[in-house]
């Protein structure tokens, strides 16, 4: 994989760097981007590194713009009518928009789980083998099958799911429907995961249960996820955004937004003032 | 998958799954194009066969209204004017056009260039004009039908002549009246005047038309109301269960049951059993009121229900009853959605033909119905009959009275999506 | 006639009801404090006095035409024993006294008959309008009796404003009644002189032998095998055609076209939707068919002018918007979420729609389609129009076949003998289609509706 090193200007990198680990390295990145829907501004200047298998969390009130950026990292905004990006998102120091990369592809290596568990109407098992089969990766049953098992296994889910693979995958519980969610996008074995809310919609049992998920796939996976609680940010992730009215507020190791934040706005959300 | 150094297979592969997406949407494309292009080679084929039915060729002639054969009690009066020798007059004038022509044979052949018609026309025109008796005028005189698809160039000059209905002599007479602006392609205000007739030059679709009036009419006044209560009913005041359950199966069933059977049925009560008399509008009306209703109460439904509950309580808050909710709020609002399903199923029923053939409206009718009792046709059905006329002109007829037809419905929808677009609230 | 007398009558009856009422609250309001408002009291007379009223109308309409004609042919000259000839004197002289055929002698009916038919008509009018000012008088009176101060109005009115709406949601269900009655009646009629077997598995169909109401049975024959072929022929052509076209717009429109393009398509095809079948008909027999012979004549291959075909083609095209409108709303109904889903995973738009967003909606897709045969199965101008009468038992396209629907208009327009096999075998053949298309229907209706509440 290639990359490089994040310059932070943050003196809390340095907190990383004191624990002996190496420094990570970006594995995306967002420079000056702007979005608009129609003529109204969404997102005002982004600046955001993504390091390497790491979480990253993007909070902030509602409507304040996460949710918007998130989408702009695979381009599913391009299926949004009237919605213009401008800036430039690296994906391994290549730009996502540039005419050479293919957005099924992109969206191939950048995979998403959303808000609301969205299983296809299909079995559990033919839910998983999509991504593989779309793309062509697997030569024949058995590899898929593999696939299938390993996938559903780093979900967590094997153990639950391995006597009913073929039970359609909106008989699950929510939790489990969210679990074969993200199942379903490594698959396709990303770089990059994003998770809009993942667990909004689920109960607080299903929801620790997502999160344990995501501590063991950010080994393997870069992940970013966009949570309206700030717990939740503070549990998971490694760095953290703050966005407000469509801008970066501030972008930092998670420890330091939560306890040390350098900005009044940052401060004031955190501290449950406003949002 | 290594991603940035993807082999050729994988970019390979993906062009292929590219190039399979925009096929994909090529057919969805050509599916739209097939849809749209028969819808513009109908509309074509109708406006180019059937604009010229608005347009007829007229012969003038010099006609001098001789009193003696006009008027033979001589007091210019309606009763005396319309007992007049029309015919006479009319050879009368034929004569002195074209005194050249002596024999029998010949004349006969002249006189065919004119329609059966032509000698009521004249009758029609001296009683509105009873000051013309003993003088001559210039009168523009319908052509026969044959004439006409002559003028008009519907059939082949080029075929021998035993296979044209146009002899050379008529050709040739044709071509000097044209030449001396004697004969003229001029509004046809007979096809929009006058109710059906043998002769193709003098039918009209007056009658059918007023015979679709009439029987929408009676479709309306019973369809609407009914449909409007049994909507509110159902959406209002029927308490959820088995019996709503099975009213609303029934009627959405309804609505999908063939129209031909509803013609059955209205022969079967209507005429069979009550004995109302055959090809009435009142007839054809109810008949089809049963066929419109289910649609009606489905599209009542609807829009009742786009209403929004809190409306309703806050009207029951304030101590209104059901039926005062319902009375002051409830189908206020949802009156333009309603009179959007109504539009649009009343033009359903104005182009309906199949249910009124069982019920008698096929018949041939020249008079233009005065009443819901007298004996008429409908548009769809006159076109019906036209096209299965063996007249070549009738094919003309045909295509006119579609366009009329069309223009009615495409009017009555294009109000219907005005007000859905334009007055219909969003909730 | 008398009906719109009797009609004006009782509402004037009712305003003055509405207004007695009215005024008798109002003078008693000054008495006490009314439980209702007067307008209240008004409309209870108003409708006490009406809706009797309107009753007995309807009874009369219903009922007074038959019994007088009973009458008439009791006293009359009839009983000559054959229903049949006693039917067509009865329509002569109804039309006589009704004054649409002029009267002549060696008609076969009497002047008798027809000056009593006249009285027995005036005598109905003048009872119609003796009964309906009479049980007007004894509704009004009974509602005015019933209004005091403590009198519950509104909701008297109310109750009876909602038997008013009850009866009138149950007009539908009398429809259905209806249809089902009379077409399993007179089919029974039908099926007691030609043997239900021979109808469903006859192959041979000409009705046109069976001239005479004697001299059937034997010579008729009403195997309607050919009738099915044709009707399961044309359909599915024409679902060959409408399937794949609908569906296809239906994607293009939901999936791909900008909503610009949506804007003026969807119209487009409301149009297309909106034209009458018999304009479709035209269409058929006037373009289609003639130039569907004329490639045949040219490739060398020789195609009925009235080849089933044609007919088939035109229908499919007829049905495109009907499968196009369901399968949009259908496809319109899977959630975006599925979509965003798919896309995420990095697959085409095709991919999503083929795989994951049609597998969604086949059910109701199904059902749309189901409701398209339907409707095709029933369809008449079309097929009366381009498919022709001549019943032939083929599997080949290029010839002429005919339908159930065809048939039944053949067999009823025009000059018909009362209860002839030939005409109540219309009715078979309507029987026939009523309960195929309501099967489809039922199931149609239920797919689809199980659907929509999956989704």
């Amino acid at each position: 994989m290639v990359g490089k090193n994040v310059n932070y200007s943050f003196e809390t990198m340095h907190l990383e760097a004191s624990q002996n680990t190496t420094p990570p390295r970006v594995k995306m990145e967002a420079k000056g981007v702007d979005v608009y829907y129609g003529d109204k501004q969404a997102l005002e200047k982004v600046d955001l590194p993504v390091p390497l298998n790491r979480v990253t969390a993007l909070i902030g009130p509602s409507g304040c713009g996460k949710s918007t950026f998130l989408k702009c990292l695979n381009r599913m905004n391009d299926t949004v009518v009237g919605c213009r990006v401008t800036g430039s998102i690296t994906l391994d120091e290549e730009d996502i928009h540039s005419p050479t990369v293919d957005v099924v592809q992109l969206r191939a290596r950048v995979g998403m789980v959303f808000q609301k568990p969205n299983p296809f109407p299909k079995s559990i098992y033919d839910n998983i083998a999509y991504g593989p089969r779309i793309h062509g990766m697997t030569r024949d049953r058995t590899e898929l099958d593999q696939i299938v098992e390993e996938s559903l296994a780093r979900a967590g889910l094997w153990n639950e799911v391995k006597d009913r693979l073929q039970e359609p995958g909106t008989s699950l519980s929510g939790g489990q429907q969210q679990r074969l969610c993200i199942a379903r996008a490594i698959a396709v074995n990303p770089e990059v995961v994003l998770m809009d809310e993942p667990c909004s919609a689920l109960d607080p049992i299903a929801t620790a249960r997502i999160e344990e998920l995501i501590d063991e796939l950010c080994n393997k996976y870069t992940i970013i996820i966009v949570t309206h609680s700030m717990q939740q940010a503070a549990r998971v992730s490694h760095y953290t955004g703050f966005f407000h009215m469509g801008e970066l507020v501030e972008y930092d190791h998670t420890e330091a937004i939560f306890t040390n934040p350098q900005q009044e706005r940052t401060k004031g959300y955190v501290t449950g003032r406003f949002g | 998958m290594n991603h940035k150094n993807e082999t050729p297979e994988q970019r390979k592969y993906l062009a292929k799954r590219h190039a399979a997406s925009r096929r994909f949407r090529w057919y969805g494309l050509m599916g739209l194009g097939i849809a749209l292009t028969t819808l513009f080679l109908l509309l074509g084929t109708m406006l180019l066969k059937g604009y010229s039915s608005f347009f007829q060729t007229q012969i003038q002639l010099s006609v001098s209204f001789d009193q003696t054969l006009v008027d033979p009690v001589g007091d210019k009066s309606v009763e005396s004017l319309a007992r007049g020798d029309y015919r006479a007059i009319l050879g009368n004038a034929i004569k002195r056009a074209f005194p050249e022509i002596k024999s029998r044979d010949d004349r006969r052949q002249l006189s065919k260039i004119f329609s059966d018609g032509a000698s009521f026309q004249l009758q029609n025109l001296l009683i509105s004009h009873p000051e013309w008796v003993s003088t001559s005028q210039n009168v523009w005189l319908i052509a026969s039908d044959n004439v006409d698809m002559w003028v008009k160039e519907v059939v082949d000059h080029d075929l021998p002549e035993s296979q044209r209905r146009i002899s050379d002599l008529q050709a040739k007479w044709l071509a000097f009246l044209e030449v001396n602006h004697q004969l003229q392609l001029r509004f046809n205000a007979m096809f929009f005047t006058s109710g059906d007739s043998r002769n193709p030059e003098m039918a009209g679709i007056l009658g059918a038309i007023k015979g679709s009036a009439l029987t929408l009419l009676i479709t309306f006044l019973v369809s609407f109301p009914l449909g409007v209560a049994s909507a509110v009913y159902l959406e209002e005041f029927a308490a959820k269960g088995r019996w709503a359950d099975f009213i609303e199966v029934n009627i959405n069933n309804l609505a999908a049951v063939p129209s031909i059977v509803f013609g059955l049925l209205g022969l079967a009560l209507y005429l069979n059993l009550m004995h109302l008399p055959r090809s009435a509008p009142l007839v054809g009306g109810l008949t089809l009121a049963m066929m419109t209703l289910p649609t009606l109460v489905i599209a009542t439904r609807a829009s009742l229900k786009s209403v929004p509950d809190p409306i309703r309580d806050g009207a029951r808050a304030l101590g209104a009853s059901p039926l005062q909710v319902v009375l002051h709020h409830v189908l206020p609002l949802a009156a333009p959605g309603m009179l959007t399903g109504t539009i649009i199923s009343m033009a359903r029923a104005l182009g309906e033909t199949a249910p009124l053939l069982m019920i008698g409206m096929v018949a041939f009718i020249m008079d233009i119905p005065g009443g819901v009792m007298d004996p008429s046709t409908v548009l769809p059905v006159q076109i019906f009959l036209w096209a299965d006329s063996p007249e070549r002109a009738f094919l003309e007829k045909t295509s006119g009275a579609t366009l009329i037809l069309l223009a009615f419905l495409i009017t009555m929808n294009a109000l219907a999506v005005y007000i859905r677009n334009r007055v219909e609230r969003r909730w | 006639m008398g009906f719109s007398l009797i009609g004006t009558v009782l509402a004037i009856m009712a305003v003055l009801g509405f207004l007695i009422g009215n005024q008798r609250a109002r003078g008693l309001a000054r008495a006490g404090r009314l439980h209702s408002l007067p307008r209240y009291h008004g409309v209870f007379v108003a409708l006490w006095t009406a809706l009797p009223g309107l009753l007995m109308i309807i009874l009369f309409a219903v009922f007074s035409t038959g019994m007088i004609n009973s009458m008439v042919m009791e006293n009359g000259q009839g009983g000559a024993g054959d229903p049949h000839m006693l039917a067509v004197e009865l329509n002569k002289i109804q039309l006589i006294a009704e004054g649409r055929m002029p009267f002549q002698e060696g008609m076969g009916v009497s002047w008798d008959s027809v000056e009593r038919m006249k009285n027995l008509h005036r005598n109905a009018d003048i009872l119609a309008l003796f009964c309906v000012i009479a049980v007007g008088v004894v509704g009004f009176l009974y509602a005015l009796r019933r209004i005091r101060t403590d009198f519950r109005a509104r909701q008297e009115v109310e109750r009876i404003v909602r038997v008013l709406l009850v009866v009138a949601s149950s007009v539908s269900i009398f429809i259905t009644l209806g249809i089902v009655l009379s077409l399993i009646f007179e089919a029974l009629r039908f099926f007691a002189v030609v043997p239900v077997s021979d109808f469903i598995f006859g192959l041979q169909w000409s009705p046109q032998t069976a001239i005479r109401a004697d001299q059937v049975g034997g010579s008729g024959s009403f195997g309607a095998i050919p009738l099915f072929a044709g009707t399961l022929m044309i359909t599915g052509i024409s679902i060959l055609v409408a399937a794949p076209v609908g569906l296809f717009c239906a994607i293009y429109l939901s999936e791909f076209a900008s909503p610009n393009v949506r804007g003026w398509v969807k119209p487009a095809l409301e149009i297309l939707a909106g034209i009458p079948t018999v304009v479709y008909g035209l269409f058929a027999a006037l373009i289609v068919a003639p130039a569907i012979s004329d490639f045949g004549g040219q490739i060398g291959l020789d195609i009925a002018s009235e080849s089933a075909l044609a007919a088939g083609l035109v229908m499919g095209i007829m049905i495109i918007p009907f499968v196009s409108s369901l399968s949009d709303d259908v496809i319109n109904a899977v959630p975006q979420a599925i979509r965003d889903g798919s896309l995420a995973m990095g697959a085409t738009e095709a991919e999503t729609i083929r795989q994951v967003v049609l597998p969604a909606a086949l059910p109701g897709i199904v059902g749309a389609l189901l409701l398209a045969i339907s409707r095709a199965v029933g369809e008449t101008m079309i097929v009366v129009m381009a498919a022709g009468l001549a019943a032939n038992l083929t599997a080949n396209p290029l010839q002429a076949m005919t339908t159930v629907t065809v048939q039944i208009v053949t067999l009823l327009v025009g000059d018909q003998e009362f209860d002839s096999p030939k005409t109540l075998a219309a009715f078979a053949l309507g029987l026939t289609l009523f309960f195929v298309t309501l099967i489809l229907n039922i199931v149609a209706l239920g797919v689809v509706k199980r659907y929509h509440e999956k989704q």
